[in-house]
């Protein structure tokens, strides 16, 4: 037999064997039989040395033809092996996606904060600061400052908490008007400001009252601040907490800290304006209160009321997330119950 | 106020319906509680005439009726009613018929005699009691004997009419009348309105021989009374009984009726004494004396003092000023001289009262918010022509006058570019002065100046930003544009405190906590537990209850109130932050000063389990793994360090540690003492509570750029036995203390003192990290710096390296 028939035969065996291979254990084993260094083809190689020189480089061509042949064989059925291997694996590795994911421990901002929060966002890209004022505040800020002397009726609309003839839990986080007009230095331009915070009010808890709840003060002094500027900005306020469908309307209302004062109402909730019972069939829902800060207040703060004045209002969260969500107990935002505090949680 | 729109129309020509008047009124002038018509939800209520009665045979009390209804056979009725009678015209629900609260009347047997219908009492068409004549309160009501069976009886009774109910504010006290709702109208509708002006016809003697006033016209500015003598007293008549119970007064009698009437009608609250039972012709108007007593109309007896104002005569007081009538010389049956009192107490001294002896009267409301000083003579002659036309009366010849005070009136300057300016507006002066005079108000204009002269039943107009309220509301805010203020630009922007606080609620958040807001205000108790430092309590002097009467000197335990809330309500896992204040206090101060905390809790377990996830209740490393991340969070630029504290009285001895930033104690964390948990009705919780003010005061550090070595790490785990007090802390400590250049981190991976381990030790595990940055690390050098390290902890700490 011919060295080329050898290899031919070799050839063939060579194939057959690699196809019968059934798993990579085989296939390396049938490699290092044909191609290894004591195996049938370096044997044959080994022969060629009695060749004659012409006959010599044909034969190792054709060799190298063979072992190529060979090897690729080889590679491709180890990757059929693999590849059938790890489709195996990977059926065996199917699971459910149906079910529920792994929980993750996830924490919520309160309701009444994220109402904060977007009210302090609106207004700080309108220019607005946010301050903060004590909650402990003295008489002298939260009622005679806001043009309510001692013996004002007005005292009587709010019950207040007093520690000390002269020292209160503020009813209002109207004081932060007086603590700032004391303090703003006009030539460095206009003041405005919110103040959002804790109040406090002598009242008996029930569905609709608390004893504690929020308040965001708002207040703009320049020497060009007008009634429709107040309007305006209501309007933009209601817009952002409620979305463009909703309008704002003012009414005639009293504060001792404002003239004109009004009561801001704006399309209610529940019946889009067409009148429900919610709204009393006004189509209108009650809000907030503001009005163009009161002279004695401006002057009381050592403010010039011939020359600067501005509006002023206050907002209350817990009556907006309460509207808004329809929450028909206020006491829900202070008990905490977990149930309650998750479910505000929409984000998108 | 209730306001009927009947009598508004008898003054002013309108064209709207009641709950388009009530949206005006609300839009313009004051609030509108409600408005309602009596009759609005009744049906086939009729004027019955009782043609017969007869008794029961098997009942004490009911009666078989015949009742005319005005069809062709009379109805049969049982009434069991005590005051029914025949003859009478009475309310007859008939058979199909809808009565007060949707209630429905059918045909029935009442102890087996059929009953078509119901004699009806006012209560069971919707009257209050309050209001329902006291002769009718335990009986049917019977009406006119000219009524006519058959007909509808609401406009017998006034029920048709709407009842407009005004919220009214402190400083529009005007509008309790109808008088001053009749002139807002007139200005919102501009409409011209005619006021009633009293004709008294003065028949008697000289009051001045009969009656002598001494006031303290500081106490009262206006005291004024007439003396009426002859008066038969009698029921009202029906058209004044009805304007009563439609404005929620009970009809009395006619004296009475008149000086609520009028009350109603004018805003000047009126007292009708009974003339002749007052000890002697002198009547004083004064402070009242410690010691004496004054029992009211309603038979309340009342301590008096020197703060106290009083009307007496010679003898003792004999009403309250301003608040309320004496007993004992109210309006009786027999009485037949009535002295009329119309005055004007000061507005301070009334509410004051009012609230020291708990009476708040319609007359105390109306004196508080001040009552026109100039149209007192107007409201008394009123009353004085009425009590002729309805008892008969005859007028005694003039007024006695205690005191006659009247403000002159407020003049203001208003300029037109002012009201523009602040309205934002753009009218035109006359329109603004079309406004005020509509008002009532005088305007004298020069150029675009006006000088505006505002009435003194006006008592709240008295600087130009009142009189812009007037022009903006009658002009319609509606009509205001709507602009955003312009001017020099501001910044928007967060402190960097505030910034801070956001960033610590993200923080947590992010690290599984819900945001609570929890009472500020607690229990003594509560109020000083869980004690970051030492503070006096701030009490409220008169909080409403125990449990919100303290300040709060901790933010824990409120978040422990939250959890017992939850647990009682079987919410078993709850993880809550809540930032706020507490307040802390000096001897000798009133005021605390505020400082905000941070605090966490946590009870159950954090993760949730799952299918997949075993729940793992919260454990100490839990919540401290939460604080290290948040402090990471909030970059502090100190070392934080956790020290053992077993000495707070609400915390578990051996699982409690201080925070400390650079040794300075900034809060704690752990486990809640089980007694105290117990206290709050609680399972295990795990809480922290850090002084914020102190984070946000501290110095931070900035976010920098730290090359990644291109270099391999090389890694050496190291074992060792050490004695039980030596700390992590400690090891740590040593081995970066002497770990040398190249030590990146130490990372704690295992911690074992079971039963292989002998007793008093304890084995901790360590992988050590070391790494070069600028070139491969030699295992030499590793190696070297290694040993050097398990040679210090062999000398230094006892180690025993395994």
């Amino acid at each position: 037999m011919s060295l080329k028939d050898k290899l031919d035969e070799l050839h063939q065996r060579g194939l057959a064997e690699i196809k019968k291979s059934t798993d990579l254990k085989d296939v390396n084993q049938v490699r290092v039989s044909l191609l290894g260094k004591k195996g049938p083809i370096t044997e044959v190689l080994r022969g060629m040395r009695d060749l004659d020189a012409e006959e010599r480089p044909k034969v190792g061509a054709f060799a190298n033809e063979i072992r190529d042949d060979l090897t690729a064989a080889l590679t491709k059925r180890r990757e059929e092996l693999e590849n059938a291997v790890l489709n195996a694996r990977l059926a065996n590795e199917k699971i459910d996606v149906t079910l529920p994911g792994t929980p993750v421990a996830k924490g919520e901002p309160h309701v009444i904060q994220q109402i904060i929060d977007q009210i302090e966002d609106l207004f700080l890209g309108m220019g607005y600061q946010v301050l903060s004022g004590p909650e402990v505040e003295e008489d002298k800020y939260n009622f005679e400052m806001m043009n309510l002397p001692k013996n004002h009726p007005a005292r009587d609309m709010q019950d207040t908490f007093y520690i000390t003839k002269e020292i209160l839990m503020r009813t209002q986080t109207s004081p932060m008007q007086a603590r700032t007009l004391e303090k703003h230095d006009f030539s460095q331009g206009p003041l405005k400001m919110i103040s959002p915070g804790v109040v406090y009010r002598r009242d008996t808890d029930d569905p609709t009252h608390s004893h504690q709840f929020h308040q965001v003060e708002g207040l703009v002094i320049d020497k060009h601040i007008t009634m429709a500027d107040l309007k305006g900005t209501l309007q933009v306020l209601a817009h952002e907490l409620f979305g463009d469908k909703f309008d704002v309307r003012l009414r005639p209302s009293y504060f001792p800290f404002t003239e004109p004062s009004v009561e801001a109402d704006i399309t209610c909730f529940n019946c889009g304006g067409k009148g429900c019972n919610v709204c009393k069939n006004t189509g209108w829902i009650e809000v907030l209160g503001a009005g163009m800060v009161h002279p004695n207040v401006l002057k009381m703060a050592g403010v010039d009321p011939d020359v600067y004045g501005g509006f002023a209002f206050g907002v209350g969260p817990d009556r907006f997330a309460m509207l808004k969500y329809g929450v028909d107990d206020i006491r829900n935002f202070y008990l905490n119950d977990v149930r309650f505090l998750t479910q505000f949680t929409k984000k998108g | 106020m209730k306001i009927s729109y009947n009598w508004i129309k008898e003054y002013l020509d309108l064209d709207v319906k009641p709950a388009d008047l009530a949206e005006k009124i609300e839009r313009t002038s004051v609030e509108v509680d409600d408005v309602v018509t009596p009759s609005d939800g009744l049906k086939k209520i009729v004027v019955g005439h009782v043609l017969s009665i007869e008794a029961h045979p098997d009942s004490d009390h009911l009666h078989i009726c015949q009742v005319d209804v005005g069809e062709d056979e009379p109805l049969q009725i049982v009434c069991g009613a005590p005051n029914i009678d025949k003859g009478q015209m009475v309310i007859v629900a008939l058979p199909g018929s809808r009565i007060a609260d949707n209630v429905k009347i059918k045909k029935s047997k009442m102890r087996g005699i059929p009953s078509a219908g119901m004699i009806c009492a006012l209560q069971e068409i919707g009257f209050s009691d309050d209001v329902v004549p006291k002769d009718y309160v335990d009986g049917i009501y019977v009406l006119p004997a000219d009524a006519t069976p058959g007909d509808d009886v609401y406009d017998y009774l006034g029920m048709n009419d709407s009842l407009i109910d005004l919220d009214v504010t402190p400083n529009r006290g005007d509008m309790l009348s109808l008088n001053g709702t009749l002139r807002d109208l007139a200005a919102i509708y501009d409409k011209p309105v005619t006021l009633d002006q009293p004709e008294v016809k003065e028949t008697g003697d000289a009051i001045a021989d009969q009656l002598t006033i001494h006031t303290d016209a500081d106490l009262a500015p206006q005291y004024r009374m007439r003396l009426v003598k002859q008066i038969k007293i009698a029921p009202s008549p029906m058209w004044l009984q009805i304007r009563l119970w439609n404005a929620g007064y009970r009809p009395i009698n006619n004296v009475v009726d008149i000086t609520n009437y009028i009350m109603l009608k004018y805003g000047q609250p009126l007292h009708a004494f009974d003339y002749d039972k007052f000890a002697g012709q002198e009547v004083y108007v004064r402070n009242a004396k410690a010691g004496e007593k004054l029992t009211t109309l309603d038979e309340g007896e009342h301590d008096l003092d020197d703060h106290d104002i009083v009307i007496a005569d010679d003898k003792a007081p004999i009403a309250l000023a301003g608040v309320m009538g004496g007993l004992s010389t109210s309006i009786t049956d027999e009485t037949t001289t009535v002295a009329i009192e119309a005055a004007v107490f000061e507005h301070d001294h009334i509410r004051k009262a009012a609230q020291r002896h708990n009476l708040h009267t319609d007359a105390s409301q109306r004196f508080e918010r001040g009552v026109n000083r100039a149209g007192v003579q107007d409201a008394l002659d009123a009353a004085a022509e009425m009590m002729t036309d309805l008892a008969d009366g005859a007028v005694q010849t003039g007024t006695a006058v205690g005191s006659d005070n009247v403000p002159e009136p407020a003049v203001i300057p208003l300029s037109l570019s002012h009201v523009n300016a602040v309205l934002g507006t753009d009218l035109e002066l006359a329109k603004v002065v079309h406004i005020l005079e509509s008002l009532g108000f005088t305007v004298a204009t020069a150029g675009e100046d006006m000088t505006v002269t505002v009435p003194i039943r006006r008592n709240d107009i008295h600087i130009p930003a009142d009189l812009l309220e007037e022009i903006a509301r009658i002009y319609g805010y509606d009509e205001l544009p709507t602009t955003l203020p312009t001017g020099r630009m501001t910044m928007g922007t967060l402190t960097s405190a505030q910034k801070l606080m956001r960033a610590t609620r993200h923080s947590l958040e992010g690290l599984g906590l819900n945001q609570a807001i929890s009472y500020a205000l607690t229990t003594a108790d509560k109020a000083k537990m869980f004690m970051m430092q030492p503070s006096e309590e701030t009490n409220l002097a008169w909080p409403m209850s125990v449990d919100h009467a303290v300040l709060r000197m901790n933010v824990v335990t409120g978040l422990l109130d939250d959890i017992a809330y939850n647990t009682a309500r079987k919410v078993k896992d709850v993880a809550l932050y809540e930032q706020g204040r507490v307040f802390y206090r000096e001897d000798g101060n009133d005021r605390p000063s505020e400082e905000e905390h941070i605090a966490g809790a946590i009870t159950g377990t954090l993760m949730p389990a799952g299918w997949n996830q075993p729940a793992k209740d919260v454990d100490f490393y839990q919540i401290k793994g939460i604080v290290e991340a948040y402090l990471k969070d909030m970059a502090i630029n100190g070392d934080v360090t956790y020290e053992a504290n077993a000495d707070m009285p609400e915390m578990h001895p051996g699982r409690t540690a201080d925070i400390l930033v650079h040794g300075h104690r900034i809060g704690f964390m752990g486990q809640v003492h089980p007694t105290i948990a117990k206290k709050f009705k609680i399972g295990a919780t795990y809480v922290f509570e850090l002084n914020l003010q102190a984070i946000i005061d501290m110095p931070k550090q900035e976010n920098q750029y730290d090359v990644i070595s291109r270099y391999p790490a090389i890694t050496r785990d190291i074992a060792m036995l050490v004695p039980d007090e030596v700390t992590n802390d400690q090891i740590v400590a040593l081995i970066e203390k002497r770990g040398g250049a190249f030590l990146q981190s130490v990372k704690l991976f295992d911690v074992y003192d079971g039963v292989k381990v002998p007793k008093g030790k304890k084995s901790l595990a360590y992988t050590l990290t070391y790494q070069d940055k600028h070139e491969t690390l030699v295992d030499d050098a590793v190696t070297q710096a290694f040993e050097k390290v398990e040679k210090r902890l062999q000398d230094d700490l006892g180690a025993e390296i395994r």
